[in-house]
């Protein structure tokens, strides 16, 4: 039984120099049948598993992971959290997420650091402006919070943006989202990990699925790079390798994985107490609890799986950030990297039983899915023990793509995440 | 970062002088009312996607302006060769591609 984290475990264990801390999961070796399966050992996909095991009382239960633990997309992405989503659909989903956020910590005992400092959506042009009061309007029907503020407001709330009219491309305002933030990544991973762990799913890693086991329409196994796995239901969340998988099951699937870029400064005192992204110059930035300035911008424009971009786009990035924030031009970078994210053409992910039997797939998240992990995982999860799709992912079948019911985000909120 | 050989200027440039275009090869159905919803969504929407050789198409933009094709691995970058549009299909046929 997991023994919780507490104040009083924190001091017990300081006195005792640290030492006598459990392995916060277990690691697993692969049994030879599981009643379910996820691929993909992300914060999606331990989420999945975790709300399966506590809300749908599936006890069997693997994830697999080809790598390690948090190593993909989890680990590789900007942390922001936020709802103001046009669409009813896509803002229902991702508020259904927020509100898990809100009490993530105390649902996994574990500190996720969420920290509702709240998100800056700027506007530069007079249509971004009208766009910001119809995405604000459609919130707040929506329950969501927002609120549409002009360049002086925004000036007040964030001193050291570049707020002048001589601008390249001036602030005219923003939408503000107050209970948006950030969160910590790989804590993310951890904390599900660990609960997971708790209601005895097992987490297998260095295990890759190579291949799918299908007889009369219905998945009935995996082949992995450590044998053979029995299950009948398999759900597949690994982000930008989602069509590699597919394939293996005949799927063909509306997803190209692209590159993304961001990267960290060296750690600074507190400068930014709150989330900046813009569409118009392409850019988004907060600073993390260690201080790092934590960047991010567009994709790569290319398919491709190397976990690397082009210099070329983080110059772009670098020119926007400096644009909103000129005191940051001497602000020296610490590290930069690359994560595959699976772009969709209507910026939506996809929550979706396929034509193969028990087989199902959550992908599609592109730029944006750090911040859907609890919800996405919890309607992914009632998707598999139920075989139909929750109410709130109803709409994000991969059956859109042949119906017409495109959920466009693109031009309203998908561009930046 | 990589450089490309652009087929009709003849030379090697930086990738940011080009723009992707996707996938190549992926022709409208010839008679769009003849086919169901499945098949226009997947001609639309449905892409291979690969992890290794990918055939795709480029567009010279701060040079030429013409459309050629390129057989790129989507795991290293590595290049394998760029066509015109025309000798393209006939590498990608020759290799079999073609559904």
């Amino acid at each position: 039984m997991r023994k919780d984290y507490s104040s009083w475990s924190l001091f017990t264990k300081g006195l005792r120099h640290n030492e006598g801390w459990e392995p916060a999961w277990r690691s697993a070796e692969p049994k030879p049948s599981y009643d379910v399966v996820i691929v993909g050992a992300g914060g999606h996909g331990l989420a999945t598993a975790y709300y399966l095991a506590k809300e749908h009382g599936v006890r069997n239960i693997a994830i697999l992971e080809k790598g390690y633990l948090g190593g993909g997309n989890t680990a590789r992405n900007t942390t922001i959290v936020r709802s103001n989503y046009l669409w009813d659909e896509a803002a229902l989903l991702y508020e259904h997420a927020l509100k898990l956020w809100e009490s993530l910590t105390q649902e996994l005992n574990f500190n996720v650091m969420f920290s509702q400092r709240g998100v800056f959506n700027l506007g530069h042009t007079l249509q971004d402006m009208r766009d910001i009061e119809r995405r604000v309007n459609a919130n707040n029907l929506n329950g969501i919070d927002a609120l549409v503020l002009d360049a002086a407001e925004v000036k007040q709330r964030i001193p050291i943006l570049n707020t002048a009219k001589t601008a390249r491309y001036p602030v005219l305002g923003a939408s503000f989202q107050p209970r948006g933030g950030v969160a910590r990544h790989d804590a993310v991973a951890w904390g599900f990990a660990r609960a997971a762990s708790a209601w005895g799913v097992d987490i297998i890693e260095n295990c890759e699925v190579t291949g799918m086991d299908i007889a009369n329409g219905r998945i009935v196994g995996l082949e992995t790079t450590r044998g053979t796995i029995k299950s009948e239901r398999v759900g597949c969340v690994a982000a930008g390798h989602s069509s590699v998988l597919a394939k293996m099951a005949g799927i063909r699937m509306p997803i190209e994985s692209h590159p993304l870029q961001a990267f960290v400064s060296e750690s600074m005192k507190p400068v930014l107490d709150t989330v900046v992204m813009s569409n118009a110059v392409h850019g988004y930035v907060s600073q993390s609890d260690k201080g790092e300035l934590v960047i991010g911008a567009g994709i790569d424009h290319y398919t491709s799986y190397t976990q690397r971009g082009s210099p070329h786009i983080i110059e772009h990035t670098a020119a926007a950030i400096i644009e909103l924030f000129p005191m940051f031009s001497r602000v020296r970078m610490n590290r930069q990297w690359g994560g595959i994210v699976d772009t969709t053409p209507d910026a939506c992910p996809i929550i979706s039983k396929t034509k193969v039997k028990g087989l199902y797939f959550n992908c599609g998240w592109g730029t944006g899915g750090f911040k859907a992990t609890p919800g996405s995982g919890n309607v992914f999860a009632y998707t598999i023990a139920n075989d139909e799709p929750h109410p709130l992912n109803r709409a994000f079948d991969l059956r859109r793509f042949a119906t017409g019911h495109l959920i466009d985000e693109h031009g309203a909120a998908g561009v930046a995440h | 970062m990589f450089v490309l050989f652009c087929p009709h200027c003849r030379e090697k440039r930086e990738e940011e002088e080009f723009g992707y275009g996707g996938e190549a090869f992926t022709a409208r159905p010839a008679e769009p009312e003849a086919i169901d919803d499945d098949a226009w969504g997947d001609y639309l929407f449905m892409r291979k996607n690969p992890k290794g050789w990918h055939w795709e198409v480029w567009s010279h933009n701060t040079g030429c302006r013409k459309f050629f094709v390129v057989k790129r691995n989507t795991a290293t970058n590595a290049i394998a060769g760029t066509w015109t549009l025309a000798d393209g299909r006939k590498a990608y046929d020759a290799e079999g591609c073609a559904p």
